[in-house]
Formats: structure tokens, sequence, C-alpha cells
């Protein structure tokens, strides 16, 4: 824990005191966001569905049908969007950052970079963690999309919600507010899971057997780092968001 | 110009090397030989701050590693070029991405200067025409080879090989000898090779270590070595086993 910060420090320190590599940072880029899309297209409608449908079975009762939209859209945009992107690019994104770090470090390419004078930090953790932290909040914007679109698809076609109030109340009860507590959130989920990824694998054990754990811990240790700093990002950022 | 004194390395239980001290002069050529396991690539190692030491010290020109946080490091490992034992290559880049990392490191930009000395050191290699290939394509060997282009083609004015000929067929073991040689007294470039071959280390060591046991046990020119009347010594470079150690084990 206490290392991943120190990592965390070199990475900044790097970011502003040396010249960014910017070949491998498209290619991260890449990467982390342009092959992510499918993924978090599918989680996104997935779980909008499921959600609008839950939802309504139960708004239904209490005559509610008009709020579930919202409801879905509040939801997905606080909390559900910025964490299923979190956990889906931690399982992708994480785990290949480790593992492609961890098999360098057992067959000495790290030591290699090392003698030929380039900073493992600069090189590799640096595109790396820039690349996730801006991909992450457009893939959240991108499961927000996705996930109302689908809901609204939904309601208005299956369930027989009408479409135009629904719309009125979402759009009436999401803030901007949220928005940004949304996008902060990702942002931060995206340096977690950079910097998680990257340690496990400049730190990995020997063999094939040491990568395997990296990137094995990387993906947990990631997923739970995103849910638990969730909850205290929520009540934090909404004390300061929304006085 | 390298100054190592007294290092002492251990990993966990395992003690690697045990107060270890020489030093290369500006120019030698040094052959490290030694039993499997005895710590040879550890000590390589520490001559780069790649690892450093439970105790001693280890100087550059002078500048002294331990002391040395990485930043710092990585200045001091430009004079340097190094082989690795297993060649190290980055296998998400082609042949000649590999050798022109290190020009691209030191800051030569002009594309056809880079790609000149490229296609010149796979020359001296014996492997034009590979530029291209990917490393899932090349033999063991192959990669051996494309690693020693890369430790040299920046002109380092030290350079560190791992075991540069093994696992080469006898006429590429020669020609790469004659490379190392070529390459030492063409630019006076400080050497230290390890290597299991003594025909090899016969002919490109002026000065050998013999390193036992995590210990210099003999530090003496190449003929001395080779002539040497002491038991332990002459049975190695001969290459027989020692029949006590082997009714033991
Ligand atoms: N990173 C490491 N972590 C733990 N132990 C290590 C590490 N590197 C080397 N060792 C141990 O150090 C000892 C010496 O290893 P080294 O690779 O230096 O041997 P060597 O003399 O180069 O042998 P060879 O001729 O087979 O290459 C071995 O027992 C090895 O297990
Ligand atoms: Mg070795």
């Amino acid at each position: 824990m206490g290392s991943i910060v120190l990592l965390g420090g070199e990475v900044f320190r790097s970011l502003f005191t040396t010249r960014l590599h910017w070949d491998e940072f498209i290619k991260q880029l890449h990467f982390v966001g342009w092959k992510s899309q499918v993924i978090v297209l599918t989680t996104g409608a997935s779980t909008g569905m499921v959600f609008c449908a839950q939802t309504f079975f139960q708004f239904h009762k209490m005559k509610m049908d008009n709020a579930t939209l919202t409801v879905v859209g509040v939801a997905m945009i606080t909390e559900l969007g910025p964490v299923l992107a979190g956990l889906m690019v931690a399982g992708r994104v994480g785990a290949a950052i480790a593992a492609e770090l961890g098999t360098m470090r057992v067959t000495e390419q790290i030591d290699a970079l090392r003698t030929m004078a380039t900073h493992p930090v600069d090189y590799l953790v640096v595109p790396r963690f820039l690349a996730t932290v801006i991909a992450m909040p457009l893939l959240t914007v991108l499961t927000w999309s996705v996930g109302i679109l689908a809901a609204y698809v939904l309601s208005v076609t299956v369930l027989g919600i009408e479409g135009s109030y629904s719309l009125r109340h979402l759009y009436f009860y999401v803030d901007e507010q949220d928005v940004v507590l949304g996008c902060i959130k990702a942002v931060f989920f995206g340096g977690i899971i950079a910097l998680v990824g990257c340690y496990r694998g400049l730190n990995c054990g020997e063999g094939a057997e040491g990568v395997g754990r990296a990137t094995n811990q990387a993906v947990v240790q990631s997923c739970i780092a995103i849910l638990v700093s969730n909850f205290f990002l929520t009540l934090f950022l909404r004390g300061l968001l929304y006085p | 110009m390298i100054e190592v004194d007294n290092i002492s390395k251990s990993f966990g239980n395992n003690v690697v090397l045990r107060e270890v001290s020489f030093r290369v002069a500006e120019g030698e050529s040094l052959a490290i030989i030694g039993r499997s396991g005895t710590g040879k690539s550890v000590l390589l190692k520490h001559l780069v701050g790649l690892m450093m030491p439970d105790a001693g010290t280890v100087r550059v020109r002078g500048a002294s590693l331990n002391e040395m946080n990485e930043r710092e490091l990585l200045t001091v490992r430009r004079q340097f070029g190094m082989l690795f034992q297993g060649a190290a290559l980055f296998d998400s880049m082609n042949v000649f991405e590999n050798i022109a990392f290190p020009l691209r490191r030191a800051g030569v930009t002009d594309e056809a200067e880079i790609e000149q000395r490229v296609m010149e050191m796979l020359r001296l290699v014996e492997m034009p025409g590979v530029e291209s290939n990917l490393l899932s394509e090349l033999s063991g060997g192959m990669r051996k080879r494309v690693g020693l282009a890369r430790a040299i083609v920046h002109r380092p004015t030290i350079i560190l090989y791992d075991e540069p000929t093994t696992g080469l067929d006898p006429v590429v073991s020669d020609s790469i000898d004659q490379l190392m040689r070529r390459v030492r007294d063409q630019f006076n470039i400080t050497s230290i090779v390890i290597t299991h071959d003594m025909r090899s280390a016969r002919r490109i060591g002026q000065r050998i270590i013999y390193l036992r046991e995590g210990q210099v046990y003999l530090d003496a020119p190449a003929d001395e070595v080779f002539n040497s009347t002491d038991p332990v010594v002459s049975r190695f470079v001969k290459g027989e086993a020692d029949l006590k150690e082997v009714e033991l084990s």
C-alpha cells in the first residue's frame, strides 16, 4: 500500500520532470481506451436494462412508473457507471499491465531498460498511468450513455412507460454535480488500476508462477481498492460538491 | 577504473558473494570464469548498479554506486553496454527497434544514421537481413547475437558480456570472439566477459578471475591461470570433475 503510494509519487515526479514517451502513450491509449469499448458497452447495456426492469417491477406496485428512469440514471451516473467500468477495466487492463510488466521483469527486460539509461517509471509506468487515467472517464461516459439508452428503450418499448415524462424527470433530477462526481471517481479508479497493475508487475516474483500471482493480485487488489474507495469518495465528494 | 571492494550479497539464506574485491583498469579486458551458480551474473549486475551489495562498495570512474539513487545511476550507466545471459531483448519490438533502442536513448534522432548503424551491427554479428523479424522468429543463438549488437551499438566505453558465446556453434563463437576483440582494440574499450568457454576466455581475457563459492579464488593474467599447478584451477580449466566431489554426490 505504502509502496504503491511511493510509486504514485515517482510517477508524478516523472510527469513533470521528464519528457513523455509519446509513442508508448499512444499505444497504451489505444489498448486501454479504444479496445475496452466492447466490454464496457456490454456491461453498461446489460446493467442498465436489468436495473431498469427490477426498479420498474417495484415502482409499478406504487404507481411510480415515471420515476424508474430517474433512479436508473442517478445510480448509473454516480455509482454504477464508474464502478462497473472500473471493475471491467481492472480485469482487462490491470491484468494485462501486471502480466506484461511481470514477464518483462522475469525475463530481465526491465533490467535491460535500466542499463540503457531508461527509468522503468518514465518508460513503462507513466504512459500506462496517463492512458488509463484519460481513458477511464471516457469509458465511464460510454457506460452511462448505453446504460441509460438501454434502460430508456426497454422502458418505452417493453415496460410501457411514458417516454417524454421519464426524460423530463431524468433531466430534472440529474445535476451537473452528479456528472462531475462520476467523472472524478472514474479518474481516481483509473489511477488505482494503473498503479496497482504496474506495481504488481514491477515487483513480480520469479518465473511463470510469479507472473501468475502478480496478475491475480493486481486484479483482486485493484477491485477491492475501487469498491472501498468508492464509498469514501461518495461521502467525501458529496460533502465537497453539494454544499 | 572499476573498483570493487569487499562486496557481499545474499538472497535470504543463500549467500552468493562473500567479500569479493577486484579492480579493472581502463582498456583492460577481464574474463570471469567459475562454476554454474557461483554468482558470476550477480557480480556483473553489481557493476552497473542493477543490484546493490549488502556490504562493500562498487566504484565506477571514481563514482560510488552505493550512494546513488536510480536516477543518478542512469547517468552512470550511459557509459555501459551490457549483454544479458538470456539476451533480455524487448519482445514487444522487432530486431531493428531493439538494436536502435540504445541509440534513440542516447539522443540520436537522425533516422538515416540509426538505420545505417543498426545495419552495420547486424552485419558485424553475421545476421544481415533479419532486421524486421520478430523475436519469436529467432533461435536462441540469434537472440544472443542481437543482444550483443544492442549492447555495443551506441559505442559504450565499458562493455559487460554475460556468456556471449554460450549456445552458439563453434564457427559463430569464433567470429563473436573476434568481434569482441576488435571492438575492444578499436575503441580502447574496457570489457568484462563471463564465459564457460575456456578457449574464448583465453582469447579475450588478458586477465582472468576465477570465482569459486562466491569468492575470488584466483585473479591472475591469462597464461598464469591456464598453466596453473593448483589442482582446483587446473581441473576447472581442463573441464575435469573432481572425483571426490562426484563420489560424494
Ligand atoms: N534475483 C535473485 N533472487 C534470488 N536469488 C538469486 C537472484 N539472482 C541470482 N540468485 C541466486 O544467486 C546464485 C548465483 O546466481 P548467478 O546467476 O549469479 O550464477 P552464475 O554464476 O551466473 O551461474 P551460470 O553460470 O549458471 O549463469 C544462484 O544460487 C541464484 O539462485
Ligand atoms: Mg550467469
